[in-house]
């Protein structure tokens, strides 16, 4: 059967794949960004995991206002970098894992979560940067990846509540697989970010930190946090906080912390990575 | 009944919710155009005449000449759309917010560079810090 074997987020801004695609990673402004992430690189070369789900949003590169679809996983058996506007990302190909996406496809709509299938799609920098921070610069990417997009960019964005409920039946729909594999769920975006207005460049710490503690500890109670709070507090941009729930959601109530990372600024952005697996 | 839209007194904010989306529909769906290399180059090579090919009212139309992007925001437009235009020009995310926020391309850099924007006092809409 297949299995979740661990939760990875991380934020998804795209200058950290320009840096990486430009050979920047040593200048002094990148390094301790990348520094936060040799742990991980070592902890996923031992993992080797077979699949990542890989929750992201669509920066309307894929979706434009033609069609937002609020849940949608893509069930292609490959997905190329989007250009965004300066070229697609010199990054491999995304191999997908069309069985599994379809299979977990199928569960999720008969529990309730009327996903959007995709089946032919680019994917934008939310989707290859945490490849990238994850894996670095391999030829190919050393796993297959079901993109799994949600809509943050049109007001309103699914609830925490919604989100973390969406991550249990994920996990339903994985662990009924019946090919063993080891799946990592990976929830990406945030931290505290705003992009846009008068008010662009803010940041707040103390909200990304605790926000970071109740996901560890008290994720139930994290996701009854109102959409209006996370505006607030973290940022207009900040709301893509809300896809972490779903990684958290398809693990157990309690987990163990193996690797955590909070770095201040990204270009706009709190940087913010975690990785969690169950206690058992 | 009205729909209950708290985040309007998040001073120096717009929600890219229903109704701005309607608003800036064309406006989004021209910048979704720059994606593909063969629009950028016409719409460099003669913008106003690019713009007139899209169903955008006149006041989208200079706020895009002007890269008045808090124009272009309050007229519909949503910064991930906005980034393919900006893209275009050679501009980043951080040149972009910058301008918005009425500092200089080294402020901004500087303010986050120590930390960002901090909330308090920056809330609420007519709040003091």
């Amino acid at each position: 059967m297949a299995r979740i074997t661990a939760g990875v987020s991380t934020t998804h801004v795209p200058v950290i794949g320009a840096a990486m695609d430009l050979g920047k990673t040593q200048e002094p402004y990148w390094s301790p960004v990348f520094a936060g992430y040799e742990f991980s690189r070592r902890w996923i070369a031992e993992q080797k995991p077979d699949v990542v789900l890989l929750v992201y949003n669509d920066h309307a590169s894929a979706f434009s206002l033609e069609i937002v679809p609020t849940f949608a996983i893509g069930c292609a058996e490959q997905f190329s970098p989007a250009d965004e506007g300066w070229g697609p990302r010199p990054v491999p190909n995304v191999v997908g894992h069309p069985e599994l996406a379809a299979h977990v496809a199928q569960s999720l709509i008969q529990s309730d979560f009327d996903l959007t299938i995709v089946n032919r799609m680019d994917v934008d920098h939310g989707l290859t940067v945490p490849l990238s921070l994850m894996f670095g610069q391999p030829a190919k990417w050393p796993c297959r990846v079901i993109p799994f997009p949600v809509n943050v960019v049109l007001y309103p964005p699914p609830s925490g509540m919604r989100c973390y409920r969406l991550g249990q039946a994920l996990r339903t729909a994985i662990e009924s697989f019946d090919e063993d594999l080891s799946v990592q769920v990976w929830g990406t975006g945030g931290m505290s970010h705003q992009l846009q207005g008068p008010r662009a460049g803010l940041i707040n710490k103390e909200f990304d930190k605790r926000f970071m503690d109740r996901l560890i500890d008290e994720p139930e109670e994290l996701a009854k946090l109102p959409h209006i709070d996370y505006v607030r507090e973290a940022g207009s941009e900040g709301i893509e906080l809300v896809m972490w729930l779903i990684m958290r959601g398809a693990l157990d109530a309690r987990v163990r912390t193996l690797h955590r990372f909070y770095h201040v600024p990204v270009s706009n952005t709190a940087l913010g990575h975690l990785i969690l697996e169950n206690e058992k | 009944m009205a729909l209950d839209k708290p985040y309007r007194d998040v001073p120096g904010t717009t929600i890219f919710d229903a109704e701005q989306a309607r608003r800036g529909y064309h406006v989004n769906m021209f910048c979704m155009s720059l994606m593909k290399a063969e629009n950028r180059t016409r719409f460099k090579a003669g913008e106003r005449a690019y713009l007139d090919e899209w169903p955008m009212s006149e006041e989208q139309k200079q706020a895009v000449l002007a890269r008045d992007y808090n124009r272009m925001i309050s007229l519909g437009a949503n910064i991930y759309f906005l980034s393919k235009l900006f893209s275009t020009d050679g501009r980043s995310f951080q040149y972009t917010a910058a301008s918005m926020t009425g500092l200089s391309q080294e402020q901004y850099a500087a303010m986050m560079l120590s930390g960002g924007r901090s909330p308090d006092g920056n809330r609420f809409v007519g709040e003091k810090s």
